[in-house]
């Protein structure tokens, strides 16, 4: 162990690809502020271009060295300085992350380009920088190593996330906004509070520090149930689920996808890595059950919520409500497979496909969402006819990304689910497996409903209300590819999630 | 001892007082004043602790900003609050006072039972505190140790300067955000914003100045500064210039770009992003600061002036 952590303390090859991938999106935002305008689309869109590079550059130095890039800021090492460290799950969901938002960033040409003849609009500009900051944000929380590094992603996350549920100015996507912005704040105090009482009693911010000095004991306990209930509700679990449908549901189609694929991940992250990375020696099976509990009911609410739905956009997001439910199984099943000595590899990576392919799933339901509203000029379920055959690319993105959602193979959400099932049944936690089949079976039920009505002939003369270019279709179609057959990461030769986790995995059997 | 023990038990229950009268009063705008009137003695109790810093940054953003902000709010809700009053069912009140008592308790627990001595990293940031070259470890943690959290601290603030705008009507995008004005140019509020600023503008650069060696620093400097400029603006001496000038764009950006190419040119000359070349910390230090330091003052006050509500006149 010690030499483990000796070696967690040096910058390595690659490691200034971390710094990049924080600094780049905010460079391209104020950049783009600057300029203004179509220009600020220009600056953002390039700024996608480099992103994407770099965050397949950090792949690569962590496949080749076959360990945690590393970064130390400034040359302060940890405990006074900060680090930046990238494990394999830091990467996939750098990865993940960075493909749907470059696919977002298409999308969202043909909706937030600023108008001709106007030099800038309200609209557009706030778009393309939050999209900016949004990512640099994630890319914040998913390499950081320093907890009080990680509030300050929060709190980006959150001023970014916020504005673009109000992007159309009616009053009600305002309210929504503003009740967002509650929950968030309420989750960045109680993280913020567990935060301090952690260094309160043993001195470091630095997540491989701490995760050898916490110990089993009241302030542990009490600053692990503050920080993870202030990231329960900015991840929007059951039952503190109630900002989130109006909010991704009355943003624009392309800032839905960004809120319900993107932002909810960031803080789901976050509370994976304290839990498993902080807190391995603190955490306890019963509140690891507490959050599968939630997580279940998550998932049979959302669901049975969504079939009620009567708006094609309330149906995705709180769709959205029960698949963040499967993210949160993932806990009982881990520290059930750890309690009883075996490797809770199988759930984690389970919990990590579920939240990439979720991502790519729901952001290409919402902006599939977003042509149906273009073409049909509303998004009544009730009356979806002649869709097929005037978005057939579009239909067949949602159907593909609906069986993502509901775990058909070879999809994602496939193996995601299987592999959750397999460690439930291996540590005959067989009620889990249950409530993941319910919600399977309810899921189908909304997409299909969706998809056949789709499928009725439209009226005699019908025509679309306005033309949707064929690049949006494709993209849609592309992200919802993505995610149906993400299910070969199984072919995958190496593990890459768990790459550079000796540190976490030593702990967690002492 | 004993006057020392009063004054803390004394500070202890007004504190608890304005609290709860900060929840308890049903007015918007006497919460308000409670809560920065809370704010101000809670920088007592920092005075009291010895941390000067955080005494400063309290009573700069806690009581001062936060609290304009607030009036601010408190202003414009005042027309429409008396016809919509929504109150919260006794259930949720209940629920809510029992969650916070129990957080409190726990907190109060774990806080009472705080190893001693805690440990706490601060002889290791005095340590280190020669090859930054400046003087307060504060300062150090900020712009040295920690930078990074600095930098990203600030683009906080633009991000949210950001939010505030987006909330502008479609039409007066562009245009110049407004302070609701009593603007009399003899009355005493006009006489006041002619004769505090020079002072006020002495003050904020100082405190910003001694920053670098002693307690102080950039936000609560720049936190002085904005309150000046909103005092002449208020007073309708001058205007806020609208948003899409680009001298205004420029100076909100200059300060964390300046930081980034500092941090970067770190990487060359001293071999890690956001490190300083021996000898030449300090100076650095400070140009960063100084870059930082426009940035700050626009984006606070324009924060509490809100989104752009008219087109500038022609």
């Amino acid at each position: 162990m010690p030499h483990s952590l000796s070696s967690q303390d040096v910058t390595t090859p690659g490691g200034l690809l971390l710094v990049l991938a924080i600094l780049i999106p905010f460079v391209g935002m104020l950049i783009g502020f600057v300029f203004g305008g179509g220009k600020a689309q220009r600056v953002a869109l390039a700024t996608l271009a480099a992103g994407l590079a770099i965050v397949i550059a950090i792949a690569h130095a962590l496949v080749q060295s076959g360990d945690a890039v590393i970064y130390i800021l400034g040359g302060w090492k940890p405990p006074l300085g900060v680090a930046l460290r990238a494990d394999g799950l830091s990467v996939v969901m750098l990865v993940a992350i960075a493909v749907v938002i470059c696919g977002i960033g298409v999308y969202a040409r043909a909706d937030f380009g600023t108008p001709s003849g106007v030099k800038e609009a309200r609209a557009p500009l706030t778009f393309w920088l939050l999209l900016l900051a949004v990512w640099g944000s994630l890319n914040l929380v998913f390499v950081s190593g320093d907890l009080f590094t990680l509030y300050v992603a929060l709190e980006l996350l959150t001023f970014a996330a916020v504005p673009l549920v109000s992007l159309d100015g009616r009053s009600e996507t305002v309210r929504s906004a503003l009740r967002y912005l509650l929950y968030a704040l309420l989750g960045s105090v109680l993280y913020l509070l567990g935060a301090v009482l952690l260094y309160g009693v043993y001195g470091t911010l630095d997540i491989p520090l701490l995760a050898i000095r916490v110990r089993p004991e009241p302030a542990a306990w009490a600053a692990l149930a503050l920080m993870i209930s202030g990231l329960l509700a900015k991840t929007a679990l059951f039952p503190l689920h109630l900002w989130l449908p109006p909010a991704h549901a009355g943003a624009p189609a392309a800032a839905s996808a960004v809120l319900s694929g993107l932002v909810i991940k960031g803080s789901w992250f976050l509370a994976v890595r304290i839990w498993f990375d902080v807190f391995a020696g603190v955490v306890t099976l019963p509140s690891a059950q507490m959050l599968g509990g939630l997580g279940a009911a998550a998932i049979l609410v959302g669901n049975v919520v969504a079939l009620r739905q009567t708006r094609l956009k309330l149906l995705i997001a709180y769709s959205t409500v029960a698949q963040i439910g499967y993210l949160f199984l993932m806990f009982p099943l881990a520290t059930g497979l750890s309690s009883a000595g075996l490797d809770s590899v199988v759930s984690v990576n389970g919990g990590m496909l579920q939240a990439i392919s979720h991502a790519m799933a729901k952001a290409a339901m919402f902006m599939a969402a977003g042509l149906v509203y273009a073409t049909l000029g509303h998004d009544r379920v009730a009356d979806l006819r002649g869709l097929a055959s005037a978005l057939p690319m579009t239909v067949l993105a949602f159907a593909l990304a609906g069986a993502s959602l509901i775990g058909l193979p070879p999809s994602g959400g496939f193996l995601a689910k299987w592999l959750l099932i397999s460690a439930a049944i291996t540590t005959l936690q067989w009620w889990w497996a249950l409530v993941m089949l319910a919600g399977g079976l309810l899921t189908s039920v909304y997409v299909f409903i969706v998809v056949v009505r789709t499928l009725a002939p439209a009226h005699e003369g019908w025509k679309p209300k306005s033309p949707v270019p064929r690049y949006q279709q494709a993209v849609v179609l592309a992200l919802a590819l993505c995610s149906f057959l993400l299910g070969a990461a199984v072919l995958c030769p190496v593990d890459v999630m768990q790459i550079g986790r000796t540190v976490s995995r030593n702990t967690l059997l002492p | 001892m004993t006057l020392a023990l009063a004054v803390d038990i004394g500070l202890a229950l007004l504190i608890l007082a304005m609290a709860a009268w900060t929840i308890a009063v049903r007015d918007t705008f006497a919460s308000v004043i409670g809560f920065v009137t809370y704010g101000l003695l809670l920088t007592l109790v920092w005075v009291r602790l010895a941390l000067p810093d955080v005494a400063l940054t309290e009573a700069a953003m806690g009581g001062g900003l936060t609290g304009a902000l607030l009036i601010g709010a408190a202003a414009r809700l005042r027309r429409t609050e008396a016809t919509v009053r929504e109150r919260p069912g006794v259930l949720t009140r209940t629920l809510a006072a029992v969650l916070s008592a129990t957080v409190t308790a726990a907190l109060s627990f774990c806080v009472l039972n705080l190893p001693d001595p805690a440990p706490t990293l601060a002889p290791a940031a005095a340590a280190k505190l020669g090859s930054t070259g400046v003087g307060n470890p504060v300062t150090a943690v900020l712009l040295a140790y920690r930078s990074m959290d600095t930098l990203l601290e600030a683009i906080v603030v633009l991000i949210a300067l950001f939010g505030v705008w987006s909330l502008a009507h479609d039409r007066f995008w562009g245009g110049c955000p407004q302070l609701r004005t009593h603007a009399d140019s003899e009355g005493i509020l006009a006489y006041f914003a002619r004769i505090l600023p020079p002072i006020g503008i002495i003050v904020g650069v100082y405190i910003f100045w001694i920053g670098a060696d002693f307690p102080g620093g950039k936000f609560q400097g720049a936190t002085i500064l904005a309150a000046m400029w909103l005092l002449v603006i208020g007073a309708g001496l001058a205007y806020l210039p609208p948003i899409s000038r680009i001298w205004l764009r420029i100076l909100l950006v200059a300060g964390p770009l300046v930081f980034i190419v500092i941090g970067f040119a770190g990487l060359v000359t001293a071999g890690a992003v956001f490190a300083y070349p021996d000898g030449f910390a300090k100076p650095l230090i400070l140009a960063i600061e100084i870059a930082l330091m426009p940035t700050l003052v626009l984006a606070l006050a324009l924060l509490v002036a809100g989104a752009p509500q008219r087109m500038p006149p022609q």
